[in-house]
């Protein structure tokens, strides 16, 4: 401290480092990669293929995503901003915890709702059974249909738009609606004119997000045999082994999605107008006698529908198959786990780089890169299948036939098919990610580093003493986050996993597919106590200020 | 000389954030950069604390060459304290963990014992486990203060070190601080855009503008004795009147004929600052201003006069003297000397 410091002389750094460059570029570059390639498929036309499809499969395809996206659409913001403004601004009973209870659906993966509501509601499900031993013929419950798909995915993802909404009408709901009150509109006007206008941006926001998952989903529309563009991308690949044929229907696929994206990016602009102050909670709307139960009744209705009673049939048929918890279970569940904490691992890795390389270099050019980078969250799991099978199958095949030209047998150099289903879990959860390791990194400011340098603290020393116990939270929350998706994830881990390697979600569907609900309960019991995490980490995320104050 | 920048330079080619930017501190000197947002204060600190290479010149600390064109001892080496203007305070640690950051390589006794004399000098003895969080701005600030004298830094720099705090505290908390560094005896050199601050906080204070320093001087003859027109409008308030180079170093304007301190040729003609606190409100007097506008101060009144002839002043006037707009009162000139810059023609 007292003696002199040596008088060490560093050169000055002249250019700046090339690195955060390198890194930005080549995370877009794998984004970029599998559009590329599907795209890339027209280049070898399937005429004969296209002749079956443009006649028969592709009209279908194009009427039930477009049903599934008004259906789902509009249910969810049905579900969505009604339960939002009835728990945001109203007070009724049971709503302190029914306002978080309606976050559960978010842990329960659409493919598992959806199986039990086919098992439920079936001529031989226990309902219809019940029924026809009271009263003998039942009424025919059609669940097995569009209406049935839509609504099971409204239930699963109206979280998305109550979410957004409620942050909004809690912001500004209630002072909007008095203002509208000054100025002589009543409580339904007010609604209508003053605070669902005021909350446009964010609900166009969450909605954007329902239609991205519903383009993406697969799980659920299997389960229903409803024909979609994922569905049928597995079937061009597993069923015709045509992959050129399924890269098309990918890129067709894409296109839809950007429309979605589009969409999405549009509602962020409004959102920066229209940000307003926090209001006082404390005050509430009192309903009226018959209102508040009538609120409380719709509320509840739906956490009955999208959670209890699922919840308890998957317990009933976890239990009637009880046997299945063996070595093969375990066996599902330490795949789902190992591929879990390893993609995890490997995309906050990403996200880190991303992020201090973001760090590095601000700037408008590389920031823009970085978004795009972060794009993946909305291409679905076929596409990015599809889109990394083909070239790390290339270069698979590449490396083996050269090991037969000089004689050898050569194991394939990106393990099968690991590298292009750890490299789709890279780019479809890199946003999941880099966010909460974004956000951390951000709270260490350029000034804090200086003062540490300043103390004495540089390279290593600062990462350890600064940098790594403020981070440690936003690492914490990516890596929960990220390995929960995973677990739950089925398209991408259905179609590029290794021989043998079944998880937990691949039993939930091989299970359904055979009809077998009893034995997907167990495995898919599994996934919804995974889910659960994340939902709480979020609904502790109201103070996460002060958690990461502290 | 504890502190010593000669001629520097920083920025690129020709774009130039200082240029021939020259200043001195004995040890124990507070200094201060005071300037608008843009002239290059904050640019000067942070060439002396290592985070800007220099072009042209050299940066000297006691008897060690820290700085000089391609070469820059890393910050880390310098033994330069810096107080951020956001404080930088790391939130993961306690004000005592904050104030022993810089503290490595001493023992753990040693270490608790100067964690414990800091947050004494800056009298947080009870805070010493609170966290960042947890402390008002006031309070943030002494510990950034602390942290940055922990580990006895050869020179101590502040950057707008009260620019996030409400004025009344910002007042006491500058002649706190400047308390506190005389009790620690550093050199220490502060930037501020607020020329109160700069007075109540330096025993030296350098007018910045455009990457230069104008005046590099006490606070006194900064007010009194400015070394340009720039220095004069910048600093207090006055006004600049027409007037002519007399024999005998004096100078005649329109009030009366004055003694000069510029030397400048007989029947030149200048511009002769006047300061509010020269004009003297005198019934007696013969000469008789109009009252253009007025401001009430409490303990007096700051009076924009107009002499007949059309020249404006400003008068510093005790506030029982409540005179009305459009008033003509008696005023005096009351200064030793006055300064004169010549005419711009």
């Amino acid at each position: 401290m007292t003696q002199a410091a040596t008088p060490i002389l560093a050169p000055v750094p002249e250019a700046r480092p090339l690195w955060p460059r390198l890194a930005i570029g080549s995370l877009a570059a794998l984004v970029l990669l599998p559009l590329a390639v599907i795209f890339a498929s027209f280049a070898d036309p399937q005429g004969a293929v296209w002749a079956h499809f443009g006649e028969f499969v592709l009209p279908r395809l194009v009427v039930n995503t477009l049903w599934l996206l008004i259906g789902v659409g509009f249910g969810t913001a049905v579900l969505g901003i009604s339960l939002a403004w009835l728990t945001a601004v109203c007070e009724f009973p049971g709503r302190r915890w029914l306002s978080w209870g309606l976050l559960l659906p978010l842990a329960v993966p659409g493919y598992v709702l959806g199986f039990v509501m086919i098992g439920l509601l079936d001529f031989t499900g226990p309902l219809q059974t019940a029924w026809r031993a009271q009263f003998g013929a039942a009424p025919q419950i059609p669940i097995r249909s569009r209406g049935g798909v839509i609504a099971v995915m409204a239930l699963t993802l109206y979280p998305y738009v109550y979410l957004v909404a409620r942050n909004a009408f809690q912001t500004q709901g209630r002072r909007a609606l008095e203002a509208a009150q000054t100025l002589g509109l009543g409580r339904v006007g007010g609604f209508f004119r003053v605070a669902l206008p005021m909350a446009r941006p964010w609900i166009a926001g969450g909605l954007a997000l329902v239609l991205m998952e519903t383009l993406a989903d697969f799980g659920t529309v299997a389960v229903f045999n409803y024909d979609t563009f994922t569905t049928a991308i597995y079937r061009a690949w597993f069923g015709l082994y045509n992959l050129s044929a399924a890269s098309q229907l990918a890129s067709l696929l894409v296109v839809l999605v950007f429309i979605a994206l589009a969409l999405e990016q549009r509602s962020r602009r409004g959102q920066r107008f229209t940000a307003g102050g926090r209001a006082d909670r404390g005050q509430r709307i009192a309903l009226g006698p018959v209102a508040r139960w009538l609120a409380a009744l719709w509320c509840g209705l739906v956490f009955a529908v999208a959670v209890a009673v699922p919840l308890a049939q998957l317990l009933a048929w976890a239990w009637q198959s009880r046997g299945d918890l063996d070595v093969r279970y375990l066996g599902f569940l330490y795949r789902s786990l190992i591929l879990a904490a390893s993609g995890a691992g490997l995309v906050v890795l990403l996200g880190l780089t991303l992020a201090y390389a973001l760090r590095a270099r601000p700037g408008r050019g590389a920031s823009f890169i970085g978004r795009l980078s972060t794009l993946g969250y909305a291409l679905p799991g076929t596409v990015l299948a599809v889109g990394f099978y083909l070239p790390m199958s290339a270069i698979d095949n590449g490396w083996i036939a050269l090991g037969n030209r000089v004689g050898e047998q050569w194991a394939p150099l990106l393990g099968g098919t690991l590298a292009a289903m750890l490299l789709a879990y890279g780019v479809r959860f890199l946003a999941v990610g880099f966010h909460p390791v974004e956000a951390a990194l951000h709270r260490i400011t350029p000034s804090m580093d200086e003062a540490a340098r300043n103390l004495g603290s540089g390279g290593r020393d600062l990462l350890a003493r600064v940098h790594l116990p403020l981070l440690r939270g936003g690492i914490a929350t990516a890596s929960v986050l990220v390995f929960v998706d995973i677990m739950k994830e089925m398209p991408i881990t259905l179609m590029t996993r290794p021989f043998g390697w079944d998880t937990l979600a691949i039993r939930v569907f091989e299970m359904t597919s055979e009809g077998e609900w009893q034995r997907a309960a167990l495995p898919a019991i599994t996934l919804v106590i995974a889910g659960l995490i994340p939902v709480l980490l979020l609904m502790r995320g109201g103070d996460t200020e002060q958690i990461h104050a502290t | 000389m504890q502190l010593e920048l000669l001629n520097i330079a920083v920025g690129f080619g020709t774009a130039l954030i200082l240029d021939d930017l020259t200043l001195a501190l004995e040890p124990g000197e507070i200094g201060c950069l005071l300037g608008a947002s843009g002239c290059g204060k904050t640019t000067a600190l942070r060439a002396i604390a290592g985070f800007e290479p220099l072009v042209r010149g050299q940066i000297v600390v006691g008897d060690q060459q820290l700085s000089r064109p391609g070469w820059t001892l890393p910050p880390q080496r310098r033994r330069v304290g810096m107080v951020f203007q956001d404080y930088a305070l790391f939130p993961h640690l306690s004000a005592a963990d904050n104030i022993g950051f810089g503290l490595r390589g001493v023992d753990a006794a040693r270490k608790r014992r100067r964690v414990a004399e800091m947050l004494d000098l800056v009298g947080l003895g009870e805070l010493a486990d609170h966290f960042p969080h947890q402390l008002s701005g006031g309070q943030q600030q002494r510990v950034a203060v602390a942290r940055a004298l922990a580990p006895d830094p050869a020179v101590l720099l502040m950057d707008e070190p009260f620019s996030n705090l409400d004025s009344e505290l910002r007042e006491r908390l500058s002649l706190e601080v400047r308390a506190i560094l005389k009790a620690a005896g550093t050199t220490a050199l502060i930037v501020t855009h607020d020329q109160h601050e700069a007075f109540a906080m330096a025993d030296r204070v350098g007018l910045m503008h455009n990457g230069r320093i104008e005046q590099w001087d006490t606070p006194y003859n900064l007010y009194h004795r400015p070394a340009s027109r720039r220095v004069a409008r910048f600093i207090g308030q006055g006004v600049l009147v027409p007037g002519v180079v007399a024999e005998n170093h004096h100078i005649r304007i329109p009030l009366g004929c004055l003694p000069s301190l510029s030397p400048l040729a007989a029947g030149t003609a200048v511009e002769v600052l006047l300061r509010p606190d020269d004009i003297v409100h005198d019934d007696a007097s013969s000469l008789t201003a109009t009252v253009r506008a007025k401001t009430f101060r409490g303990a007096s009144i700051l009076y924009s006069l107009e002499l007949p002839d059309g020249t404006r002043l400003l008068a510093l006037v005790p506030s029982h003297h409540n005179h009305s707009l459009g008033e003509a009162i008696g005023i005096r000139l009351d200064a030793e000397h006055v300064i004169a810059f010549a005419s711009e023609t």
